[in-house]
């Protein structure tokens, strides 16, 4: 499918509903708007407008449905597979300055942003409320925008859920210019089709949020971290089940191994409190009081005990907290340091055959010859799996990451697993999708990518 | 080598609020923790136990739930642990604090080095160390940054100055405080706690001293008149600027020129 090019004259439309300080054309394009975080995608806008409401948006829509301009909305570019790249050119949509907290209410329990805000400004937000917004996705810098369009899941999904649970309303401007406001400061809603849902993990192809209403929680007053080390990551990974059994209700179960905690030190220059495993469990539990949270993690100290680890250890301080949990957050950005060029895999499986997921890749390691370093929530199933490109040759590359891929992703199929836990398709994970779903499925997809925006210009290309 | 470690709970959160009447920190209901400081003492003394072997005793002084520090001292590896508490060891300040602690430290047997932390997090005057050791009558060294070498009668350090680094050797008995990034504190170990729970941690009061004059104590003991404690004022003042880039660089020269943060030329 062809669009047309931008020419002047779209320019000055744009100017006129933006003003020119908000009109950026090709050459004054920083060259980070044409990626993401991690780069495999690259395509340059051909124009790009930070927005600042949904009336411009809505304009910017109508014309560009009239023109045949395709349009891309971006948040941070924080993401890992293309989606807020601008693949066919036209207009990117840039929503940062979109960053207004606008309403937080009590009586609701809900906070009302604008797409643009950072997900670390929530949370700073409602701690001075006493409040707590749930979801924690390792990428704090994010906008909430993009955290709703990809479902953003992050280390509390195992007892909290992901983005999409918390999301109670949207507005948001439809491919042909009309603003729709869907579900609300509702709690429950079986009034039709729910559209809300639907939206959260559109990945800005079926509409752009320009406003949302998001549900909070009473804020838990205590919080502790456990740290066990295993000798190997079957056995730290084969006592999950049994936790997750036993009801205690952790907030996060993370898996992480030696050579990634090594890399994350490196990146950070501080020392994480122990690398003498090979394996390790990362538990947080939080709660209302002390004494219910060292109930809960006493209970999981002796299962993981009682299946092999070598010893549990305690984070129960703000200092012991910041040593891990700052190398968690580093991960990704300490393992992309150690190589040259990476991609990930961001596979989701059923929680009994994360191990046997992860072990495969330690195969496929020795059978590429090609360093694949991984970390993950073992609470949910859902891993990040890094092929990294170190010195190979470029050629090469493309073809081993090809074929890695090609095995994972049909491995993660064969285990019962979907090819992304929480980073979505976008663009670069496309095949995999179209591969693993199937016929039927795809072509509901597409017919509901369809009916939102029949002339497919909201960021086309992208998941189906 | 036998090393006695100081240690002391504080506030959980720097967020402790002051009572404006009394001017006494509200500790009701706020979670507590060990010194960050402590923890990089406690680890140094681990790791010269790991090296040159023998016993680590921990010492606090404060009311009973203080046990809860040293019982993760415990989970952390400590031998033993002695508590320092007594009503009338209530309302000191650092003089008193650390005669009190002297007198503590007196009861324990052979002990060759005494590691504390360089400060606390809720006092920060980092006196408490050095004035143990003038007490004791022993040799000191205070932000110490690294451990060079312990031998059978001295211990080597790095001391960090404000603009260069000392390196004294110190021989045993001494005292030395420890900066924070010393090292990597250990967390503490839950089948330590297992191991422990029913290890004693030995109590003692003013009259387990061999000074027992109550105006040494305490708040008679202290010359420290303290008028009044309150939370600095908050500064939440802020300006916005508007306009255009330029227009925005230039509204930040002037506000910084103006209020003298930089020299225009």
């Amino acid at each position: 499918m062809s669009y047309s090019k931008i020419t002047e004259k779209d320019i000055n439309f744009l100017i006129e509903v933006c003003g020119d300080l908000y009109v950026h054309t090709s050459d004054s394009i920083n060259e980070d708007f044409c990626h993401d975080e991690l780069a495999g995608v690259s395509a340059p806008p051909e124009v790009m407008v930070e927005v600042e409401t949904a009336a411009q948006i809505s304009k910017i829509m109508k014309y560009a449905s009239a023109q045949n301009i395709p349009v891309t909305p971006r948040g941070q570019g924080t993401g890992l597979v293309g989606g807020a790249v601008a693949i066919k050119g036209g207009i990117l949509l840039n929503m940062c300055r979109m960053n207004h907290i606008l309403e937080l209410d009590r009586q609701n329990m809900t906070l009302t942003v604008e797409p643009g805000v950072l997900l670390m400004d929530i949370v700073k937000e409602v701690e001075i409320h006493d409040l707590f917004y749930a979801p924690d996705p390792g990428e704090k810098s994010a906008t909430i925008g993009g955290n709703i369009s990809t479902n953003a899941g992050g280390m509390r999904a195992v007892k909290y859920g992901v983005t999409r649970d918390y999301v109670r309303g949207l507005e948001a401007v439809l491919p042909n210019g009309d603003i729709i406001e869907i579900g609300g400061k509702i709690v429950k809603n079986s009034s039709g089709y729910s559209l809300k849902d639907l939206l959260v993990g559109s990945e800005g192809t079926l509409a752009i949020i320009t406003k949302a209403v998001l549900r909070l929680l009473p804020k838990p007053h205590s919080t502790i971290s456990i740290l066990a080390p295993y000798k190997d990551l079957v056995s730290a990974i084969g006592t999950v089940s049994s936790i997750i059994q036993a009801g205690v209700s952790p907030t996060a179960l993370e898996f992480m191994q030696r050579e990634v905690i090594l890399a994350a030190e490196e990146f950070l220059g501080k020392k994480f409190p122990d690398t003498s495993a090979d394996a390790y469990l990362l538990l947080t539990f939080d709660g209302a009081s002390k004494d219910q949270v060292e109930q809960a993690y006493s209970r999981a100290a002796h299962i993981c005990l009682e299946h092999g680890a070598l010893d549990v250890f305690i984070s129960n301080s703000p200092e012991r907290n910041e040593a891990i949990w700052s190398a968690r957050g580093t991960f990704l950005e300490g393992i992309k340091a150690s190589t040259t060029e990476m991609d990930e895999c961001d596979v989701v499986v059923p929680i009994d055959k994360v191990a046997e997921f992860v072990s495969y890749t330690h195969d496929l390691e020795d059978e590429f010859k090609t360093r694949i370093r991984s970390f993950g929530h073992a609470g949910d199933g859902n891993l990040h799996i890094y092929i990294l490109r170190d010195d190979l040759p470029a050629g090469n590359w493309v073809k081993v990451l090809g074929d890695v891929f090609d095995k994972m992703y049909s491995k993660a199929n064969d285990l019962g697993g979907k090819v992304s836990g929480e980073h979505g398709i976008g663009f670069a994970k496309r095949p995999y999708l179209k591969e693993s779903s199937g016929y039927c499925t795809m072509n509901l997809l597409r017919g509901i990518k369809s009916i939102f925006d029949p002339l497919n210009i909201l960021n086309p290309g992208k998941v189906c | 080598m036998n090393i006695a470690v100081c240690i002391k709970q504080v506030p959980g959160t720097s967020e402790v609020e002051v009572d404006e009447k009394t001017g006494v920190l509200k500790r009701d209901g706020v979670d507590s923790k060990m010194n960050p400081y402590d923890l990089y003492a406690l680890e140094t003394a681990l790791q010269l136990r790991k090296e040159h072997g023998g016993r680590i005793s921990v010492i606090s002084m404060g009311p009973p739930q203080s046990k809860e520090v040293i019982r993760e001292a415990f989970m952390m590896g400590a031998d033993e642990g002695v508590l320092l508490s007594d009503r009338r060891f209530a309302g000191a300040d650092v003089l008193a604090t650390a005669y009190t602690l002297s007198s503590g430290l007196q009861r324990l047997e052979d002990i060759d080095l005494i590691i504390c932390g360089k400060q606390t997090t809720d006092g920060d005057t980092a006196q408490v160390g050095p004035e143990i050791a003038e007490f004791l009558d022993i040799p000191h060294v205070a932000n110490v940054r690294k451990i060079c070498e312990a031998e059978e009668k001295a211990i080597t350090v790095e001391m960090d100055m404000p603009d260069t680094v000392e390196v004294a050797e110190v021989s045993f008995p001494c005292l030395i405080t420890v900066e924070k990034g010393i090292n990597t504190p250990r967390l503490p170990s839950f089948k330590l706690k297992l191991a422990t729970e029913d290890r004693e941690i030995n109590t003692l009061c003013l009259d387990d001293f061999k000074d027992r004059d109550e105006q040494n104590y305490g708040l008679n003991g202290s010359p420290t008149q303290v008028v009044k404690i309150f939370p600095p004022p908050t500064n939440d003042c802020h300006e916005t600027l508007d306009g255009d880039p330029a227009e925005m660089a230039q509204g930040l020269f002037n506000y910084l020129s103006d209020n003298k943060f930089i020299e225009a030329r």
